[in-house]
């Protein structure tokens, strides 16, 4: 807040007159800085409509530094002249005075002195006039005074250019009575104190009004991942249907759970260097159950259960080969092994983890990628049941077209029955990426910007919450 | 997926009737089939290699259809006409005779044994006076290529050749021979070549070299020639270009070599099945026969017709319909499987025709039963099954202290489980053999090296990517890196970390210390040796020399925190000094009710299978006399099956979330059935009497429930244990069945102690001290638990918590014992068997009364 006093004073000021004021005229008549008035401007104007002010600019002449120097003391020459004695002076000592060099050149231009370079002790200056005009002066203290209109152009180009004159754009305001003047104004306060709710004060205060235009501060947070984000929604989403969550914590696998025991056979294109990730380092898998291991050799290379089988030659080698595993479902099959390891109980599972391949990576293909998955077992279980359970699961994600993003599927018995569950025992099961419904909800096209490294954080930070059933 | 591209004209006029795309997209969509897209030759090229390449190419528009990847009857023009017609109904299911040769005489083809070492399979058969024209001639072609791509896998697996059999004349060798040796020319050149040459001049052709790895490093390549040493060709790289087949040839020899001789003949059966169609004959097919090496003749192609027999009421159930069974043999029928009601029942036998390769198994014929009944015209319904949700408790962890973590400041990132070696080691100033870390074999690029053994240069590139953004840049990550474990099966196991970075102009150590305090605070560990976590300093490579600590939790050490080395700065393409936490949380997982789900199976099979059925023998009985004390008190007495209903109260089973040995033990302990006002007991009880049936095989106990009557005598223990049950499948249920024997054995010994003292009728004052498991334990569960011991002869008195130090209280708890009913051995046996609260259990004092 302005200077209260400047305030009162310049309202005065304008209550006086009829039209206005000029914030210049009033500065220099109170003898105090222009800003002090524009700060009074200022402060008034936030008060509301007491006063009117008008932006003006004009453009005014000012005295650089050394013409400031000069109207004081005289132009360079005019020292230079007066600095020589009668008897003359060396030039060389002439030249030790700040003002030398430029004054003796102009002072020999002007005529009001020579050199008498032939003087014996070396070149000697002397006055060729006896009394001069310091016109340059004249004209600078004409200028300081603010009386410009006897200065020709031509005069005030001839002093810019020496440097002494320098052209300014002046900023001022035009001040008259707004439609709510007054001489007086209470201040208006900023913020509501302490104090104030402490002693009452407010009551009597009044408070400058906000601008709600403005944005606020960004609260200091940290975010968490948008993927994680959807992430946690579908492990909400199987919570509430009563799925209870696999552990999925291992992402090197076997041939052997990964494909072997889901009926894939060996020759199976998945199974080729080009989509999966082979290890070299464990390279192989040493410790199967064993009876399983044969029922599962069987049911590829005879068949059994029902089934013709595949009829060819299954090696465990291959079946020992690490891999990163290429589904969650790998998982779903030790479960499912070791549920029919026990008196079997009807359960619902599921699963978002990390899945890897080894593919072409493109805008929305990575090497890893989430796999959600939900697989049912229980006695009897439908087809109808299946899509029944499907179409509950999407709308739960509020879009129903989202069945197309995903795959799903009854086990077939050559997978259940060698794992020794029952008969009758129906496994259920489908499965989708957690990416692409994270690129759809979040708008994100490039799989990059969401994944890996290169995200960007900008990104993270703004994400909204995420409601899947919006 | 294959797709198969199709003339949409062509494609109509052999369906009869014309269709709109959205009307055919429809059919697809019935028959299981997607009509991916419509396109023509010339938008296809345009597409992929611009307009002016394009401009004198075809327009004639091409329907591609997604087929499934096992119905390779689909791959052709022929068979997905015939299948759409079938299952219209306006046509009949064709029948595929294998004929003899009019003059009865078939082809043969003799296979030597040198091809054993190479390609040990082959078969044959013959097209006799068919008629091709262009474009049944270019379907041919096609349908060769989309087999060897799909079932003969790149033609690893099977190569077919075909031939113009009036070029040729038979028997026919397949043999094989030295590259050098092998010498003719080969389909399209001009001259001939020895298969050394051929195997240079292929590898720039840009097909044909990605077959020449499947003989390229054998001595003796595979080679079939005719009786004139005219050679057909060079399996499975090339044909010869003298038996080569144009549009005029009437009579073709197709061999199919192979490395898999089931895929050979399916292979073999389809191409006869789709073009067999075209002969004088339609659908006949000329036998040959091939020649083993040890003089074993058989005939091709086989074209097998087999027949199940299964009931209409297995497809309703699987289903979920409920059709009659004369409709579902229609259902079928329309899909090729023409299928009879034998009138046994609701039997249908059902024939699988050669073309369906794919229908090895019942449940195939009930997917196209439902199939052809409709997909969406199946009702919908919802799976009864009953299952209460568990969270997976480290995903449960994870999740809780993602949250805290965002609010604590800290931005999640989520970075790659793979990446470089460089990444995990040199980077960090480590040594690649230090890091435990796991090897691809076979990555694309450097990104895909290893499994992550640490998440720190995940969060380091993820700062480098994002530079631009304001300073500091606070993140954090928790998820799994991979790390080597001789004890799993697979020989490497997962580690969840909890990895934080801060980077800003100043190293900020302080700020990560914070977060690892608020981190500790929030798992409920205080800051303390011993029992606590507590820092100290440490030397690590990564990090700046006397900037780092490492983090001990109880005396363990779980991780490390401290201000990166700048040389680590630079690698990662940073400028600006950086602190950085790193810890395992797997450490922090507390103790829960729930047994807890892990992907280790057994090894040994707990239910010994009977195969393939199994039958449901009754286990006998355990003939042992039931005890009635148990952890809770005596079964025979209301105070304990009070107790027991009170634990039952929020469980289904006395351990875990299945019945198991534990909870038989248990039942067995109470003499009847519970009264009503004891709702959760009876609730239990009730359940448990239904597993009467299968007690023997319910997985064994964790811990001990039921405490013995009378002192056991150690040899009836295993003696009547049935030998076809092995209950302890895994290392830790035998270490708990070790303990349980251990624990009886002591009961024993207990038991023989006490029976020799004098049996003078005293009673006892005791005072025992319970000391906690740890600073967490939660002093008023403690005490319920100790109380909740009941024993005849026993009376509990009052109690108070007296400090220990370091915050920890111990529980100081008065008894009145009848000395010879209650023993302070086993007061303290029972105590301390609430492993999770009890440390130990001492008598502070024991006055005679």
């Amino acid at each position: 807040m302005a200077d209260t006093g400047v305030v009162e004073t310049l309202l005065q000021r304008i209550e006086k007159v009829d039209d206005g004021v000029d914030s210049l005229e009033v500065a220099s008549s109170l003898g105090v800085d222009h800003q002090v008035i524009v700060g009074a401007v200022k402060s008034l104007q936030a008060l509301g409509d007491v006063i009117s002010a008008e932006l003006r600019s004009s453009k005014r002449w000012e005295l650089t530094e050394e013409g400031t120097e000069i109207a004081e003391q005289g132009s360079h020459e005019a020292r230079v002249f007066s600095s020589i004695p009668l008897e003359g002076l060396g030039q060389s000592e002439l030249m030790k005075l700040s003002f030398g060099k430029i004054g003796f050149s102009k002072a020999m231009s002007n005529k009001w002195i020579r050199v008498d370079k032939a003087h014996e002790g070396g070149p000697r200056i002397f006055r060729t006039v006896e009394k001069i005009e310091d016109q340059v002066r004249e004209k600078l203290l004409l200028v300081k005074k603010g009386d410009m209109t006897q200065l020709e152009e031509k005069e005030k180009n001839e002093l810019k250019k020496r440097k002494l004159l320098s052209e300014v754009t002046v900023k001022s305001y035009w001040i008259s009575k707004g439609n709510s003047f007054s001489t007086t104004v209470t201040k208006q306060e900023a913020e509501l104190t302490p104090e104030m709710i402490a002693n009452g004060s407010w009551k009597e205060k009044k408070f400058k009004p906000y601008n709600f235009e403005a944005l606020g501060v960004a609260p200091d947070c940290g975010h968490l991942h948008p993927l994680m984000k959807v992430r946690t929604q579908f492990r909400q989403i199987f919570l509430e249907m009563g799925f209870t969550e696999m552990p999925t914590n291992n992402f090197i696998e076997s041939s052997f759970w990964n494909f072997d025991s889901l009926f894939q056979p060996q020759q199976h294109p998945a199974r080729d260097q080009h989509d999966t990730f082979f290890l070299s380092d464990p390279a192989l898998a040493h410790e199967f159950p064993q009876d399983y291991l044969e029922r599962v050799k069987k049911v590829h290379s005879e068949g059994g259960f029902g089934s013709q089988g595949y009829k060819y030659d299954w090696k465990i080698e291959e079946a020992q080969k690490n891999i990163l595993r290429t589904h969650t479902t790998a998982v779903s099959a030790r479960m499912l092994y070791k549920l029919a390891q026990q008196k079997f109980t009807p359960v619902k599972y599921f699963s978002i983890d990390r899945v890897f391949r080894n593919e072409t990576l493109d805008a929305t293909h990575l090497a890893e990628f989430h796999q959600i998955e939900g697989v049912v077992a229980d006695y009897g279980l439908t087809l109808g049941d299946l899509m029944g359970i499907l179409h509950q699961f999407f709308t739960k994600l509020g879009l129903k077209k989202w069945v197309e993003v995903g795959n799903s599927g009854v086990f077939r018995p050559e997978m259940l029955l060698p794992m020794g569950l029952p008969e009758d025992v129906s496994v259920i099961a489908w499965g989708l990426s957690l990416e692409r419904p994270t690129m759809i909800k979040y708008g994100i096209n490039n799989i990059r910007e969401l994944v890996g490294h290169k995200v960007n954080l900008q990104m993270v930070y703004d994400s909204p919450i995420c409601r899947l059933e919006s | 997926m294959p797709t198969v591209g199709v003339k949409r004209d062509l494609l109509f006029k052999a369906l009869g009737r014309t269709y709109t795309d959205e009307e055919f997209d429809e059919l697809c969509f019935e028959f299981g089939l997607e009509l991916d897209e419509i396109t023509s030759e010339k938008e296809i090229i345009s597409r992929e290699q611009g307009d002016s390449k394009a401009s004198g190419a075809s327009d004639i528009i091409l329907y591609k259809i997604d087929v499934p990847a096992n119905r390779y009857d689909l791959l052709c023009l022929e068979g997905l006409v015939r299948g759409l017609k079938v299952f219209k109904n306006k046509l009949e299911a064709p029948r595929y005779r294998r004929v003899s040769p009019a003059n009865g005489e078939p082809q043969r083809l003799i296979i030597t044994k040198e091809t054993a070492a190479v390609r040990p399979y082959a078969v044959a058969a013959v097209l006799r006076n068919i008629t091709f024209t262009q474009e049944r001639y270019d379907s041919f072609i096609e349908l060769q290529e989309k087999l060897h791509q799909n079932i003969c896998r790149k033609r690893s697996l099977v190569a077919i050749g075909t031939h113009d059999l009036d070029t040729i004349s038979g028997p026919f060798t397949y043999t094989a021979k030295p590259p050098g040796d092998i010498c003719f020319k080969p389909l399209n050149q001009t001259k001939e070549y020895t298969a050394t040459q051929l195997m240079s001049l292929y590898k720039t052709d840009s097909h044909l070299r990605h077959y020449l790895h499947i003989i390229e490093d054998k001595p003796a390549y595979p080679v079939i020639y005719d009786s004139n040493g005219v050679v057909l060709s060079m399996p499975p790289i090339i044909n010869g270009d003298h038996s080569k087949i144009a549009l005029k040839t009437k009579n073709v020899f197709i061999e199919c070599t192979a490395t898999d001789l089931t895929k050979a003949k399916t292979v073999l059966d389809m191409m006869v099945t789709m073009f067999s169609e075209y002969c004088a004959q339609p659908f006949t097919v000329e036998e040959a026969e091939v020649v083993y090496p040890d003089g074993k003749t058989c005939k091709y192609p086989e074209l097998a017709y087999r027949k199940e027999k299964l009931s209409s009421e297995f497809i309703n159930r699987k289903v979920g319909i409920n059709e009659s069974t004369e409709k579902i043999a229609q259902l079928l029928t329309r899909m090729c499987l023409l299928s009879q009601v034998t009138g046994v029942g609701d039997e249908i036998e059902v024939e699988i025709p050669p073309t369906r390769s794919d229908v090895i198994h019942a449940c195939d014929i009930m997917e196209d039963a439902a199939m052809a009944y409709g997909f969406n015209n199946i009702p919908r319904t919802t799976p009864r099954t009953y299952t209460v949700a568990n969270q997976f408790p480290l995903n449960k962890l994870t999740e809780l202290l993602r949250q805290d973590l965002a609010a604590a400041g800290f931005t999640e990132a989520l970075n790659f489980a793979l990446c470089s070696q460089e990444d995990i080691a040199d980077k960090l100033g480590k040594k690649i053999a230090d890091t435990r870390a796991v090897h691809i074999s076979n990555p694309k690029t450097a990104e895909f090296q290893v499994a992550r053994t640490t998440l720190l240069p995940g969060l380091l590139k993820t700062v480098a990517a994002n530079r631009k953004m304001p300073l500091p840049l606070k993140l954090f990550e928790i998820s799994d890196v991979v790390l080597k474990d001789e004890t799993k099966d697979v020989g490497a196991r997962n580690s969840r970390r909890f990895c934080a970075v801060y980077y800003n102009k100043s190293p900020g150590f302080e700020v990560i210390h914070g977060l690892l305090d608020r981190t500790m605070q929030l798992l409920e560990v205080k800051s303390a040796r011993g029992t606590g976590y507590h820092i100290q300093a440490a030397d690590d490579s990564t990090f700046f020399p006397g900037r780092c600590a490492e983090i001990f939790v109880s005396g363990k050490s779980v991780g490390r925190l401290g201000v990166l080395h700048p040389d680590v700065i630079n690698r990662f393409e940073l400028t600006m000094p950086c602190s950085a936490l790193e810890m395992d949380l797997e450490p922090f997982l507390g103790h829960t009710a729930e047994t807890t789900l892990t992907h280790d199976v057994p090894m040994q099979e707990v239910i010994k299978h009977k195969f393939p059925t199994q039958d449901g023998s009754l286990q006998a009985p355990s003939s042992q006399p039931a005890s009635t004390k148990t952890v809770f008190g005596d079964m025979s007495t209301p105070a304990g099956l009070k107790a027991l209903n009170d634990f039952l109260a929020d469980r289904s089973y006395m351990e875990g979330f299945v019945a198991s040995q534990a909870d038989t033990a248990v039942f067995d302990a109470i003499p009847s059935s519970p009264a009503l006002t004891l709702c959760h007991l009876r609730r239990w009880y009730n359940h448990i009497k239904t597993f009467q049936r299968e007690r023997a095989s319910l997985p064994s106990a964790k811990s001990q429930f039921v405490l013995p009557a009378t002192p056991p005598s150690l040899t009836n223990n295993t003696s009547d244990d049935d030998e076809d049950i092995d209950l302890f499948g895994s290392d830790d249920e035998a270490e708990s069945a070790e303990v349980a024997r251990i624990k009886e054995q002591r009961l024993a010994e207990y038991a023989a102690k006490k029976s020799k003292k004098p049996t003078l009728v005293a009673k006892s004052s005791i005072l025992l001290d319970v000391k906690p498991w740890d600073d967490e334990t939660d002093m008023g569960k403690l005490e319920e638990c100790v109380r909740s011991v009941c024993m005849d002869g026993l009376l509990w008195g009052q109690s108070k918590l007296v400090p220990v130090g370091y915050g920890i209280k111990k529980l100081q708890i008065g008894c009145v014992v009848e000395d010879d009913k209650v023993g302070t051995d086993l007061l303290e046996e029972t105590i301390t068997a609430f492993e999770e609260y009890v440390q130990s259990v001492d008598v502070a004092a024991f006055n005679k009364i």
